[in-house]
């Protein structure tokens, strides 16, 4: 059904008038411009899709835009609008990516992971992560940049 | 064990972090350094085609290499800033546009650094002396006498008197040529050789960066294509009424059915609306038959490299062994899928494509759409991930048919089925090794034959007077028709993760059957210097105890060469009983890749290849069966997760008198064969096919 849906996108409102069981991801990067959150899979299997709705991180390929109404949604272009947040600047500074694609989901998942828990261990860094992949292989380095961004934001 | 004395003599501790940097001496580096550099050979002698400098000093550096991840903008940035006197700040990459950058025949084979390199040096070096020409002829001082640093030109004898890059060449062409200026001597690099910040760093953790599905045109569509059931099936008929019903458009040209929307998802949504028929084929084979398959149908088997007398050796061997090892159809599975933007206007057509080969696409590309190559443009922005698989592009031509035939921009991004069934898979291969040793423990014999995974690296590195190596079909084509069911191709380090797999368990096999430490019985059949140098660097990090295997702690070692960079890995693994699975908890690895120009850069691969090669060594194998591609989605198709990761040490032995060879593969390739004999050495069964999922493992325990 098509209706208007409107939600707090990035800290401003915003508004769609689509079919409201469209996944988020699509409304987000063909609707909205917001190319920054990427499709991998569309089964929620790894991630890449990953933004931050009310505090909880989601995989926005299988999230209907009519779950958003009325809700905070922040994708990677609003993460740091006034200069690198530290998840950004840590995962700079340990190259924790290649290819980059997966980038934007590991980084907010990491963020809702540090909104909960913001002293994480190693250990539950690589749990809460556990579903995020990462094919050129630079895990051990995003947990490096992760737990940094933990001490470092304190 | 003792390191070697070279090792322990001239080893100098440069820097800790991630991993060890070991530094050798640089003698005798002067005198062969401009010889090795054929001057761009394969690419523009114009210096014009791979820079350019603006009026403020900034300078514009075009390569027709592409940036899929391992690092390529940083590393040619750092070349050209060293050779050129300026900062690397100061550079800014484009990279993989046909309109803009030297032809390039593609980003694979580890070679940016190897074939480029070079020519990009030579260039630079080049525009430097010709701007220092021209400012001495500025300052009107003798050339010999200025100094530059960062682009910035000055005369001692002049203080306050200076004048940049950007000042001299106010962004224009440099008109001036000449010939056989040498290029920089390594011992004075101080850009290249050292860590440097990613290039692509800002634009990829602010979601910036743009991948080829990422590019919004005016009035673009979103193509979703019918594809067939499995490879070897009929199109029968279709109808796609429901689909235009639903606001579709529908393209169709023979047995390519495509529907087109403005969004991507209502375009899928459309296409899940189309009624296809296809017709299935015949039972062929499975991922199980496979292998009886290939061995059927194999081209006959050709030689890949022989010494000495077979029959010498079999006289001389007191025991013979004999074993066959299995690798299976692994999938290239980067997170981005193949994807493309495609725009054709007044005979002119822009393709925007994640391709490790911009070039030849836009060759592939021009012949599909009938225009002449000139008039196509490839632009390889970011591409999320290539591992070789995205060589090919059939993506961007589908994209480029559909935007001339609607006049329309057309965006196509393979969902992940997609990806998985039109993968250029890397091929299931079978191993054959009959090998001899003498009664004192040596190797007198090896005969080894490998069937679908190509010869390189089949003919064995190790000290031993007769043996032969024999390869039948392999990834690169001109295999007979069926051989492999669907197209295979480049997968990182093609061929060598199955060749060293295969030469590197069977050594494990012989060292046991000798009664030898593995490592100790490697040692006594190398007189390679640099694979000694590797070995002794991983054993002495790794604090490796000479044992006979199995000694039951779960240790393994395992060396090989991929694009002459060697590469030596430990691992210690810890094997469930119960379950079958097993758990990588160590991996330490050395590579001497030559001269590193940039050893993070370098470290980054090195784990990159850790991590991605512990997925087709424990889980990834492609099932199918009779065509159809059973892999569809990261719920079967199991690749490398956080918790899978083992601590990873990394050694970058510097080897700066030997030109930079390829640094993208090397541990990848020792990987299969290390957890293989770390698996046997923990729990005393030896596994000889990949992956080594826990049923195979529970299996082997059992039979013990």
């Amino acid at each position: 059904m098509e209706r208007t849906i409107s939600f707090t996108l990035n800290g401003k409102p915003a508004s769609v008038t689509v079919e409201d069981d469209r996944m988020l991801l699509w409304v987000l990067r063909s609707d909205l411009g917001l190319t920054g959150t990427k499709f991998g899979c569309g089964e929620a299997l790894c991630g890449a899709c990953t933004v931050i709705v009310n505090r909880q991180a989601v995989r926005s390929c299988s999230v209907p835009i009519k779950d958003v109404a009325g809700k905070h949604v922040m994708t990677i272009e609003g993460l740091g609008q006034s200069g690198l947040h530290a998840i950004q600047a840590a995962f700079v500074k340990h190259h924790a990516f290649q290819c980059g694609y997966c980038t934007p989901g590991m980084i907010l998942n990491a963020y809702a992971l540090l909104l909960k828990t913001p002293k994480p261990t190693a250990g539950q860094i690589a749990q809460h992560m556990e579903d995020n992949l990462c094919r050129c292989g630079a895990h051990t380095r995003i947990v490096d940049a992760i737990e940094e961004a933990a001490g470092g934001a304190r | 064990m003792k390191p070697a004395d070279g090792l322990s003599r001239r080893e100098l501790l440069l820097s800790a972090g991630p991993g060890l940097f070991l530094c050798f001496g640089v003698d005798s580096l002067a005198a062969q350094e401009p010889a090795r550099l054929p001057a761009r050979q394969g690419y523009p002698t114009d210096l014009n085609a791979y820079l350019r400098i603006a009026p403020d000093g900034r300078v514009t550096c075009f390569a027709g290499k592409v940036e899929l991840g391992q690092g390529a903008m940083t590393v040619l940035a750092q070349i050209l800033a060293e050779e050129l006197d300026v900062a690397y700040d100061s550079v800014d990459m484009v990279l993989g546009d046909t309109g803009l950058c030297p032809y390039d025949m593609g980003t694979f084979g580890s070679m940016n650094v190897r074939n480029f390199g070079p020519a990009l040096r030579s260039a630079g070096a080049e525009a430097k002396a010709i701007l220092l020409q021209m400012a001495g002829e500025q300052l009107q001082a003798p050339v010999a006498r200025l100094q530059v640093k960062a682009g910035v030109v000055t005369d001692p004898n002049a203080p306050g008197k200076s004048v940049t890059f950007g000042q001299l060449v106010q962004g224009k062409r440099i008109e001036r040529h000449m010939e056989g200026v040498a290029v920089k001597p390594v011992a004075a690099y101080t850009i290249a050789g050292h860590a440097a910040p990613r290039k692509d760093a800002l634009d990829k953790v602010t979601g910036k960066a743009q991948y080829a599905g990422d590019f919004a045109l005016p009035g673009m569509l979103h193509a979703r294509l019918v594809r067939p059931p499995a490879h070897g099936a009929k199109f029968l008929d279709a109808d796609t009424s429901a689909a235009e019903k639903a606001g579709a458009r529908v393209i169709r040209d023979g047995e390519t059915i495509a529907v087109l929307h403005e969004r991507p998802d209502l375009a899928d949504r459309a296409l899940g609306l189309v009624k296809a028929r296809f017709e299935r084929p015949a039972p062929t084979m499975d991922d199980k038959t496979i292998f009886d398959h290939l061995l059927k149908t194999a081209p006959p088997l050709r030689d890949a490299g022989s010494s000495g007398d077979l029959a010498e050796g079999e006289k001389a061997a007191a025991a013979i062994v004999e074993e066959t090892y299995l690798n299976s159809y692994v999938a290239h599975a980067p997170m981005e899928t193949h994807s493309a933007t495609a725009m054709v206007e007044n005979g002119r057509a822009t393709v925007w494509a994640s391709t490790q080969a911009p070039f030849s696409l836009r060759q592939q590309v021009a012949q599909a759409i009938g225009l002449a190559p000139q008039n196509v443009r490839v632009i390889a922005s970011y591409v999320g991930g290539g591992f070789g698989g995205k060589s090919a592009g059939a993506q961007a031509i589908e994209a480029a048919r559909l935007a001339k035939a609607t006049g329309k921009p057309v965006q196509v991004v393979w969902n992940r089925a997609e990806e998985f069934f039109y993968d250029t898979f890397r091929p299931a291969a079978v191993v054959k090794i009959r090998s001899g040793l003498t009664s004192a423990g040596k190797i007198a014999l090896w005969d080894y034959k490998v069937w679908g995974a190509g010869e390189r690296e089949a003919k064995s590195y190790y000290d031993i007077p007769h043996q032969r190596a024999l390869s039948a079909g392999g990834w690169q084509g001109g295999n007979p028709d069926g051989m492999h069911p669907f197209a295979v191709g480049p997968w990182r380090a093609p061929s060598v993760n199955t060749n060293t797999f295969a030469r590197e368990s069977h050594m494990d096999t012989l060292a046991a059957k000798a009664g030898v430490d593995p490592l100790e019985f490697r040692l006594r059949h190398l007189s390679d210097t640099r694979m000694r140098r590797v070995l002794e660097a991983v054993a002495k990090q790794f604090a490796w105890k000479a044992a006979k295997a199995p000694s039951g702690r779960g240790a393994g070692v395992a060396c090989g060469i991929y694009s002459d960079a060697c590469a030596a890995t430990m691992a210690e693994v810890a094997v469930d009983p119960k379950t079958g699975h097993v758990r990588v908890k160590r991996v330490v690895s050395a590579v001497d890749v030559g001269l590193a120009i940039n050893p993070d850069g370098l470290r980054q691969q090195m784990e990159g290849c850790i991590a991605m090669g512990l997925g087709y060594t424990l889980t990834e194998e492609v099932r199918f069966k009779d065509g159809e591609v059973l892999d569809r989605n990261f719920d079967s198709y199991q690749i490398p997760r956080f918790s899978w990761m083992p601590k990873i040490e990394t050694i970058v032995i510097d080897n700066p008198g030997m030109a930079a060879v390829g640094a993208g593969e090397p541990p990848i390739i020792t990987m299969g064969a290390v957890i293989a004999n770390a698996i046997h050495d923990a729990a005393g069964v030896r596994l000889r096919q990949l992956p080594m999922t826990p049923a195979r493992v529970l299996e082997a325990l059992k039979k013990g």
